[in-house]
């Protein structure tokens, strides 16, 4: 028996042993997640005492398997996507112990939804743009601004936030990361209706807000570090795919295909079947990647596979249409929602083709990820810059 | 670990790279490898001869009880992106895969030993854009001799044996013929790397080594392994391209900039990264669904060759393009990468061929 088989034969040990003390029939939903949690079987790549075992990665969807094959409810991690990728795994790696205590937990149960407080309008792809300031006020800091795109504001009780907090030093320097509480006094959420209809991200407007120091996250000063690490996690979740054959759009559409043969032409399935394999071949990378960083950080090579995704979203969304025929020129609702969670597949084929304009922009435009690839993978000159160096409070804005 | 295929390199992958990799930068460098174009073929077979005997090469799918090493296809694989990455002009697609698979396919073992031993060299004698499932023999038997003839073998020019497949009343036969005994005729190949040779078998005398179902398996498998393991050679020659080309852009200069720091250009070689490592995740995959007997091994030999033939066409052309004009020049080497991915994209089937063989395997018909 190898060490891993062991891993293995432990980790099904302690399945056993939790659906034993808390029959999924017989529990509470909530109940049941938290038990969970507390027996490492959150993610077992997190230390122990913080949902996990301090395993490989890898290992997570073997207790995912034997879990759902036991009808033991998940955390239905849409719901709290920016949460788990990448609150979590940024507080993990800069929180104070009393920080990863008191959030991991409520965090991965769903308990406590996190949004991203990150762009402001004037600085989206240059994130360390960014103008809402924090200035210090003895053991607390007061927030002021403006940020934009945030999605699931309305349902978030935390936020991850970015705030500048030294004007004077050039903008990666000047910036602190925070965990702000949305139902502080000065949180103000508004709709921002998109290009579907709905209301899925928000303003969010920062007035004196009071956010204590014992939530700073990592030094003063250090903002733009911290960041990289959110964003580079978020490319991850963002580009990670789904581990099964025809999970995401390349099922939306190949399920139409068969059960539609009417629809079917020559011209149609010779463009299906090239992005199938590119479908199944980004599977493949994602599977590659996530091996790779088994015991690792990511890297910018979660923006790699973030570019695939949003391109294989957006061609795939486009044939589907397509495909419909007549059926394409309708659309489900154009009623101003807020929606629950993000849906990228979900809904009907109009709202997909719309909503997957948004991939190769949130989290990263394509273009700036090819850049990051370019640069940081390849080695190529960086962008001539004419920010460098200068104070923050002294560029042209 | 759990169910999931390792795509991955382990530690003995790794040092048959590195000694692949080190007789390679020696022996096949691209000013060795350009002569064979001007039909300067000599050394090549010493050449081979270093790789199959002092590496092993020949040996690496021959079982241990056959005189072989009993490696698996993932070791294979890895051999082939080195090959890949050096255009290297030696048979071990053509004989230690695909024809040492179709004698272990067909159950015949008895010319393994030698095939392993590196001592001879066979060839399977369809043309090298057949793919998995689609050999159509050209050659029937009449009276004990062979008669017809066969376009664009790879591998022939070399060969020892040749394995024919012969069409028959009861179904499709494999037959062994001495290389000497068949008339060989070199074609001017787009790929002098692996040139191809046109093969008439008329009245040569053969050895049928597998009747109707073990022949129409060895054939399948042998194709179809060639065509999954190929996808790491077509991986290696992306490889070269976009490495070569990433360093060529950090040093040449236009415009009082190096070149590789116009957002362009740079967007161009991100994209490119991605397509490369993309093909490295869809070929490893192929390697190690061969190597494992996993019964997902069709659908990802087909989706491997259908991404990486045109990976790797990609990659030369983008190699050419972005090298300007000395890209277009003979003393450059990005002309060798490029016939050799045209070649290998209709080797061993198109992508449209591949892509018919997966619409049938995972049940999007065309119609």
């Amino acid at each position: 028996m190898t060490d891993t088989d062991k891993t293995i034969a432990d980790l099904a040990a302690r399945v056993e042993k939790l659906l034993a003390e808390h029959p999924p029939a017989a529990t509470d939903r909530l109940e049941f997640l938290r038990a969970r949690f507390d027996a490492g079987l959150a993610w077992v790549h997190f230390p122990e005492g913080l949902g996990g075992l301090g395993l490989p990665r890898e290992l997570q969807a073997h207790v995912d398997r034997l879990l759902a094959r036991a009808g033991a409810p998940d955390n239905d991690p849409r719901r709290n996507g920016i949460g788990l990728g990448m609150a979590a795994p940024t507080i993990l790696a800069y929180g104070t112990e009393e920080q990863k205590k008191r959030f991991l937990r409520p965090l991965w149960t769903g308990e406590e939804i996190w949004c991203q407080l990150f762009s402001e309008p004037g600085a989206g792809s240059d994130l360390a743009a960014l103008a809402t300031r924090a200035e210090r006020d003895g053991d607390h800091w007061i927030v002021n601004g403006q940020k934009v795109w945030t999605s699931g504001a309305h349902k978030a009780r935390w936020a991850i936030l970015v705030a500048r907090t030294d004007p004077g030093a050039p903008k990666h320097r000047g910036m602190t990361y925070f965990l702000c509480d949305m139902t502080d006094p000065g949180v103000e959420v508004r709709p921002l209706r998109q290009i579907t209809g709905e209301a899925e991200f928000n303003e969010v407007f920062l007035t004196d807000v009071k956010i204590p120091d014992s939530l700073r996250l990592g030094e003063e000063g250090e903002g733009w570090r911290v960041a990289t690490a959110t964003l580079m996690n978020e490319r991850v979740a963002i580009g990670g795919g789904d581990p099964r054959r025809e999970g995401g759009m390349i099922g939306v559409v190949a399920g139409t295909w068969r059960e539609r043969p009417e629809l079917r032409t020559p011209e149609l399935h010779a463009r299906l079947m090239r992005l199938w394999v590119e479908a199944e071949v980004a599977r493949m990378t994602g599977r590659r990647l996530r091996q790779k960083l088994a015991a690792g950080q990511p890297g910018p090579e979660g923006s790699a596979a973030k570019l695939t995704f949003a391109r294989l979203a957006q061609q795939l969304s486009g044939l589907e249409l397509e495909l419909l025929g007549a059926e394409g020129l309708r659309y489900d609702d154009w009623t101003m929602k807020r929606p629950e969670v993000v849906e990228f597949t979900g809904k009907d084929a109009g709202y997909r083709y719309l909503r997957a304009k948004g991939n190769s922009i949130e989290g990263g435009t394509s273009e700036i990820l090819r850049n990051i690839v370019a640069e940081r993978v390849l080695g190529l000159p960086p962008e001539p810059r004419t920010d460098k160096d200068v104070p923050w409070k002294d560029l042209p804005r | 670990m759990s169910d999931e295929l390792d795509l991955l390199y382990t530690d003995v992958e790794e040092s048959v790279r590195d000694s692949v990799r080190s007789l390679l930068a020696k022996r096949s460098t691209p000013e060795q490898v350009v002569r064979v174009y001007d039909g300067d073929r000599s050394g090549l077979a010493e050449l081979w001869q270093a790789l199959a005997a002092e590496l092993g090469l020949a040996a690496l799918l021959v079982p241990e009880e056959h005189g072989g090493a009993g490696a698996s296809a993932r070791e294979a694989a890895v051999v082939l992106e080195e090959l890949g990455r050096y255009v290297a002009p030696v048979p071990f697609l053509t004989s230690a895969v695909v024809a040492t698979t179709a004698l272990l396919e067909a159950g015949a073992t008895d010319r393994l030993g030698e095939l392993a031993a590196g001592e001879r060299t066979a060839a399977l004698a369809v043309p090298f854009s057949t793919a998995p499932g689609r050999a159509v023999p050209a050659v029937s038997v009449d009276g004990g001799v062979l008669q017809g003839s066969v376009h664009a073998v790879a591998g022939a020019l070399e060969a020892d044996l040749l394995l024919v497949p012969v069409r028959t009343d009861g179904g499709l036969e494999l037959h062994e013929v001495s290389g000497g005994d068949a008339r060989v005729t070199p074609v001017t190949s787009l790929d002098m790397t692996r040139q191809v040779a046109d093969i008439d078998l008329t009245g040569v005398a053969s050895r049928r080594i597998a009747g109707a179902d073990a022949a129409e398996r060895a054939v399948g498998r042998a194709l179809e392994t060639g065509a999954a393991l190929m996808a790491s050679e077509q991986y290696g020659v992306a490889q070269w391209c976009l490495d070569t080309t990433v360093e060529y852009l950090k040093i040449r200069r236009q415009f009082g900039r190096i070149v590789g720091g116009f957002q362009a250009l740079k967007h161009r070689l991100a994209d490119l990264y991605v397509t490369v490592e993309s093909a490295r995740a869809a070929a490893r995959y192929a390697a190690a669904a061969v190597a494992a007997g996993h019964p997902d091994r069709s659908v990802a030999a087909s989706a491997a060759q259908a991404y990486c033939a045109d990976a790797a066409v990609l990659a030369a052309e983008e190699a050419i393009q972005l090298h300007g004009g000395v890209g277009m020049t003979w003393e450059h080497p990005a002309h060798l990468y490029l016939k050799r991915a045209k070649a290998d994209q209709i080797a061993l089937g198109t992508p449209g061929a591949h892509h018919a063989l997966l619409a049938a395997l995972v049940d999007l018909p065309a119609a």
